[in-house]
């Protein structure tokens, strides 16, 4: 082999990943989806990354392409320095797992508690004996919280939060390195967010994982995340630090989400002035030639509308994607 | 705007034009409290809370009292009542023209001879037919040779759509269409017509002879079952592909593939556990179908083959005398009802218990 096993400083590298759907768009005609169009951004091990955009942007798709859930139309991931692939993917499940939005729909209602949580152990035949494979169990469930009592009742007996518990309790049963968390607390309580967020920041210090974490809430993105990617329609238009990124937003998408954002401190607030967003998301099947936020957006110059703007560094490492300034 | 700046523990108050609830009404939930909506409820398995759910409808236990009942006689009734289904009705070995077409309770001649002198005849609780047969074994036998029916041609379609159905579904794709085509075709045959033509057909081609078993049953009832097998498939077929593809939407399968899963380990404790239900109860709805359309089958002279009777063949040789013993129509038919009915209304119920979801409403 040539080419080099590089260690790089990053666990997960993710270089112009392009996820397309074929959509039928007619009798025997498809035209592809460009849920994710060349989406590129590094995470070092043990930090997390925050990913925000609206609904219908691709933050999931990406968060599945990742994890090779879907095969990735073009563009390469690494993983602690080795190229994730077909082949390679069996061997990394181990280090790279997933907490789901939907606390209802992730669990099998079907399986008690114990089984659920103990699948991951089964599949990769972790354990030696029943014993050592029931007191891991237990272990994992006093970690995220849940009364161990509870193993061997189902899914459905417990309240939402509780069970995004289980469903975390099963990513984290075999030590994985890495955590996509896609809307892992958007279906709860306000209340319940809360606690759950603050789980998942002590088990980021107690165990070293690091996490990809989506959501379409700035807030519970900029509490949790070491650095914040913006997304919009299937591109990358902001990354940054996540004071940074608060502080001074530089993409106008990014200004007008953080302007929506709902302060707790009402002098903060009116200093900040709302943008509010004209129009709407034009669909993915029909991008806009150019920037595909021009549509929206009230600096929009005709250079917008001829060229891609693509991800430069504003300094600090802030990378903005747009031709303003 | 300073009152923001206040405790928050106190509660807002609410402006009279305001369509929010007052919270001053309210008190805050104390510690004890809030743990106590933690306290669970009992566990209950998804078996036990659907047999709890189908014990407390009535119309669905009525049903299985019924079918029991109905079993229970005609592996019983054989046993106790000492006339065969094909046995023409003699005493002492003599035979009597005046047994035939006989009313419930009613004895021949020579019964009524050998009563008086002294001897035992079992009654004939619903008459006798036109040849002199005991018509209540008669009935007992068919609806025996109707229960089978149903019951091996309902497992042949479960079989054979659970089967495809599920390959169909969980590969999906290109595999997926074509199976799918496939059943498209076979579903828009007009069914009745190939029953008929099949089992005409394979009537004619069917050669049973050397197997006793078969032999006895008769080259109809064999056609039969290949008919369901060959067409009636495709309804179970497409719902447990419809069901499984919803399941595969779920989360839980994702967290399955991401864990490492292989597609047995998914098909096994994911899918499947979650599409029994529905496959059980799509089954039990399938037994009463079945024995419909055996009775039809029958009643139209392609059903079993005689001196076997069945309820539809009965039903058929009751419409002959119809207007003198309408008794002979009425017994099989009350019998095709209960059985179909009972079927129904336990699937219903079964439904219910066990995939509210899919209720019809
Ligand atoms: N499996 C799929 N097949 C076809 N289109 C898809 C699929 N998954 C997602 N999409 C489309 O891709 C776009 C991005 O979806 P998604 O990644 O779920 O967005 P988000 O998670 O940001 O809300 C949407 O337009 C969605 O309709
Ligand atoms: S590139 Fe142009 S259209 Fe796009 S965000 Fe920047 S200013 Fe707006
Ligand atoms: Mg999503």
């Amino acid at each position: 082999m040539s080419e080099m096993k590089k260690k790089s400083e990053y666990l997960v590298e993710v270089n112009n990943l392009k996820q397309y759907f074929p959509i039928k768009t007619g009798f025997m005609k498809t035209t592809p989806l460009k849920a994710v169009d060349g989406v590129s951004f590094n995470i070092k091990a043990g930090e997390t990354l925050g990913l925000v955009g609206e609904s219908g942007c691709g933050k999931t798709t990406v968060g599945r392409s990742l994890l090779r859930l879907y095969t990735p139309t073009s563009g390469d991931v690494f993983f602690d320095g080795e190229r994730v692939d077909k082949n390679s993917i069996g061997h990394m499940r181990k280090q790279m797992q997933m907490v789901f939005q939907d606390p209802y729909s992730s669990l099998n209602p079907r399986m008690t508690v114990e089984d659920i949580i103990g699948e991951p152990l089964d599949v990769h035949k972790l354990y030696s004996g029943k014993g050592e494979r029931r007191d891991r169990i237990l272990e994992l469930m006093e970690l995220v919280g849940l009364n161990a009592e509870h193993a061997t009742r189902y899914a459905h007996e417990f309240s939402g939060g509780q069970r995004q518990r289980i469903g975390i309790a099963r990513a984290l049963a075999t030590n994985p390195r890495f955590i996509v968390c896609d809307e892992a607390v958007s279906a709860l309580d306000v209340s319940i967010q809360a606690q759950v967020i603050n789980m998942f920041e002590e088990l980021q210090e107690k165990l070293g994982v690091a996490y990809l974490f989506i959501a379409h809430d700035l807030l519970v993105v900029h509490h949790i995340s070491d650095r914040i990617a913006v997304m919009y329609l299937g591109r990358i238009v902001e990354i940054a630090d996540a004071d940074d990124l608060n502080a001074s937003p530089i993409h106008p998408y990014t200004q007008s989400l953080l302007s929506a954002v709902p302060y707790p401190d009402p002098k903060m607030a009116k200093e900040r002035q709302r943008i509010i967003l004209e129009g709407d998301v034009p669909s993915p099947l029909n991008m806009p030639k150019g920037c595909a936020f021009r549509t929206r957006c009230k600096y929009a110059t005709e250079r917008c509308a001829q060229e891609c703007p693509t991800l430069t560094d504003r300094g600090n490492g802030h990378m903005v994607a747009c031709f303003n300034k | 705007m300073d009152n923001t700046s206040k405790n928050l523990d106190e509660m807002p108050k609410k402006s009279p034009l305001s369509f929010q609830i007052d919270l001053k009404k309210f008190e805050k939930a104390t510690d004890d409290e809030k743990k106590q909506q933690d306290v669970m409820s009992e566990s209950t398995s998804f078996f036990k809370d659907g047999m709890r759910k189908l014990r407390k409808n009535p119309l669905a236990m009525g049903s299985i009292v019924v079918l029991v009942l109905i079993m229970a006689m005609i592996f019983i009734v054989p046993h106790i009542v000492p006339y065969s289904y094909s046995q023409i009705i003699t005493v002492n070995g003599r035979r009597d023209k005046t047994a035939s077409n006989m009313a419930p309770f009613e004895y021949s001649q020579l019964e009524q001879k050998y009563i008086e002198e002294g001897g035992k005849v079992f009654p004939h609780i619903m008459g006798t037919d036109e040849m002199g047969r005991d018509y209540f074994v008669r009935v007992i036998y068919g609806t025996r040779v109707s229960l089978a029916v149903g019951l091996f041609a309902s497992i042949i379609v479960l079989l054979i759509g659970v089967l495809y159905g599920s390959i169909s579904g969980y590969f999906g794709g290109k595999v997926d269409l074509v199976m799918m085509r496939i059943v498209d075709i076979i579903y828009s045959l007009p069914d009745m017509l190939m029953v008929i033509l099949l089992s005409v057909v394979l009537r004619e081609t069917l050669k049973v002879d050397n197997i006793a078993f078969l032999q006895k049953l008769g080259p109809n009832m064999i056609s039969m079952f290949i008919v369901f097998g060959l067409l009636y498939w495709t309804g179970m077929a497409r719902m447990v592909r419809g069901q499984i593809l919803t399941i595969k939407q779920n989360e839980y399968v994702l967290a399955a593939k991401i864990s490492g899963a292989k597609s047995g380990r998914i098909i096994r404790k994911h899918i499947l556990p979650n599409c029994v239900s529905v496959i059980i109860v799509a089954g039990a709805l399938q037994i009463p179908s079945a024995i419909f359309t055996e009775s039809f089958l029958s009643f139209i002279g392609l059903g079993v083959q005689a001196p076997m009777p069945s309820l539809g063949s009965l039903a058929n040789a009751g419409r002959a005398g119809l207007t003198a013993y309408p008794y002979k129509l009425i017994f099989p038919a009350v019998m095709i009802c209960l059985i179909t009915l009972a079927f129904n209304l336990l699937g219903d119920g079964l439904r219910d218990a066990f995939d509210p979801k899919l209720r019809r409403d």
